[in-house]
């Protein structure tokens, strides 16, 4: 019983540790320094580009890349929030010019659906073959100790 | 048992290994452009580079997509940096030629370099015939989608965009596009005539 306990606070510190991770760079992101003065519009530009990725760069958005284009292009989406285009026109724009791989998170419809559920599938059934496993060990030594007796 | 165990392994593995397989039948650097059958984004762009006679343009003259309409256009982006745009240069140059006089207008277009470097590079390569403009901020490689050069863009004659080649034309393919959309051209024009 304990042993089961054991194994179930490593698997969930396992998990924590995973979304923790996962988390980690958009924190960055968030906290580098506005580059100009006007906070507002720096936030905006810093939000947008932190969900189009660079396509010079291997899976980094337009915001972390230190890339020339991905500089140029995070002063397209600065210049046309500064011309009014809403967040979402801004990232249309990308996507008219780029295809939506322009997007680090794709739209969850049609096959992208799968992007979202095969990992919830498969950790369900990693917890799935863990649970059998823990059982099926911490059954064993009772019924060993039971015939010895 | 172990054959029920070998079967769900299976039943695991199959899925897996058709995902990996179909994963190799593509090429991870051909990324699909939803340019093609749209407007070509507009541009007027300063010449740095004139070409050679007959397809010169003077320096400082600035190029507009719109005055290219009625004409087959070769957008070339490239750059002194990139080796690629060096294997593509001969073949770009003297196809440019042969078409001189024909409804084709051939474009190089500056990308993230400095005209000074571009010029250079040029008379290293043994001259352009064809003009080159250049690109501040890149502004006109991201309104085309760019993701590096060389890339090159076809436009029909209605200014829509045709095709896009990422990496080093071929002279074959190169010759073949041109053909097809010149003939797209006349056609339309003999339709529009027999209207």
């Amino acid at each position: 019983m304990i042993r089961t306990a054991l194994v179930a606070s490593a698997l969930v510190l396992c998990l924590g540790g995973f979304a923790l991770e996962a988390q980690a760079p958009s924190d960055m992101s968030r906290a580098q320094p506005a580059l100009t003065g006007d906070s507002a519009l720096e936030a905006q530009t810093s939000a947008i580009a932190s969900q189009l990725r660079c396509p010079v760069c291997q899976g980094v958005s337009i915001q972390d890349s230190p890339s020339e284009l991905a500089l140029q292009m995070r002063g397209v989406v600065r210049d046309q929030l500064r011309a009014g285009r809403t967040p979402d026109q801004v990232t249309a724009y990308f996507v008219s010019k780029y295809g939506e791989w322009i997007l680090l998170e794709p739209k969850p419809r049609g096959v992208n659906l799968l992007v979202y559920a095969l990992p919830a599938v498969v950790v369900l059934g990693g917890l799935g073959v863990v649970f059998l496993a823990v059982r099926r060990w911490t059954k064993q030594p009772a019924s060993g100790g039971s015939a010895g007796e | 048992m172990n054959w029920n165990r070998a079967f769900i392994a299976a039943l695991i593995a199959a899925p897996l290994i058709a995902l990996f397989a179909w994963g190799f039948t593509r090429d991870p650097n051909s990324i699909a452009s939803p340019l093609p059958g749209h407007d070509a984004p507009t541009f007027a762009l300063e010449v740095f580079a004139p070409g050679q006679p007959p397809l010169a343009r003077p320096i400082g003259d600035t190029v507009r997509l719109a005055d290219l309409r009625g004409q087959v256009v070769v957008l070339n982006f490239w750059a002194s940096w990139c080796l690629a745009c060096g294997d593509e240069h001969a073949i770009l140059t003297e196809t440019a030629k042969r078409y001189a006089g024909r409804p084709v207008h051939f474009l190089g277009v500056l990308y993230n370099d400095v005209p000074s470097a571009g010029i250079a590079w040029i008379a290293r390569m043994g001259g352009q015939s064809y003009p080159s403009v250049n690109d501040p901020s890149a502004r006109t490689a991201i309104d085309y989608g760019l993701y590096g050069v060389p890339e090159t863009f076809f436009l029909d004659a209605d200014g829509r965009v045709a095709y896009k080649q990422t990496g080093p034309v071929t002279e074959a393919g190169l010759t073949s596009i041109v053909d097809s959309l010149l003939a797209a051209s006349t056609s339309s024009k003999r339709a529009g005539r027999g209207l």
